[in-house]
């Protein structure tokens, strides 16, 4: 559940990220690339997961399936959290830079 | 149990060589190097500091995402050794088999990805730069 979770967060982000390339502004792009990293990685760890459970790996118990969905959002959030750090420390259209003079300013 | 290590200790080596890179691409001799170039070949060629900026946003965004998953399971701990399984032997011993396959495999896994986006995006580099030099001809002649 937690690696169809940011698979879906992978895939909705590089939809947006298409839809507004070349201009990479919001910095998508490092959001993109860091659910695929992670994505990639809970499917290395499903497929070790499935060689030891086998079949059983596909029938969860429900409460773990709710346990996992709510790790995956909470994962997901995290990674929101992490790129709007990097994109206010970046801050690659300078509004933030702009937003603080004018605030000196007035 | 700790599998996020792997891929962490791959960013860290990743992300000191961009540095390196980088710094050796913007230098003055690198510059007049590319400066013999035809006139659109710099704004055509994508630096290799650039991609491999995009392996350490997966390797960093991945174990990150990872560790904080360790931490749900309790696996992570703010305090010494930080690793649970670091406490007891056999679980160390288990912990270590771990990072060697898993580990090892989700590293292996994400620079295969990567070294794959690099040759899309080298084919494509490529094709502009074709294209680019066929309308050129055209122009001249």
């Amino acid at each position: 559940m937690t690696l169809l979770t940011s698979v879906f967060a992978a895939v909705i982000c590089t939809a947006i990220w298409y839809k507004n390339a070349p201009k990479n502004d919001m910095m998508v792009g490092t959001l993109c690339r860091m659910y695929w990293g992670a994505s990639l990685m809970w499917f290395v760890d499903a497929i070790f997961e499935y060689a030891e459970l086998g079949a059983e790996y596909f029938t969860p118990e429900p409460v773990d399936m709710l346990n996992d969905f709510f790790l995956g959002l909470s994962v997901v959030a995290l990674g929101m959290i992490i790129w709007v750090v990097v994109l206010l420390v970046k801050d690659p259209k300078g509004a933030l830079k702009k937003a603080l003079l004018k605030s000196k300013t007035a | 149990m700790a599998c996020f290590l792997v891929p962490t200790a791959e960013a860290i080596v990743t992300t000191i060589a961009s540095k390196v890179i980088e710094k050796k691409e913007n230098s003055p001799e690198e510059a007049k190097k590319h400066s013999g170039n035809t006139e659109n070949a710099g704004s055509l060629h994508v630096p290799f500091s650039r991609k491999l900026k995009w392996l350490n946003n997966m390797l960093w965004g991945g174990s990150a995402l990872l560790a904080f998953e360790h931490v749900w399971h309790g696996e992570v701990v703010p305090y010494f050794p930080f690793l649970t399984a670091a406490s007891d032997p056999a679980d160390a011993a288990e912990m270590l088999h771990e990072m060697s396959t898993v580990g090892v495999t989700m590293a292996v896994l994400v620079s295969a990805v990567w070294l794959g986006m690099v040759a899309v995006s080298s084919v494509i580099e490529k094709r502009v730069q074709n294209t680019s030099a066929e309308d050129e001809k055209e122009a001249a002649s």
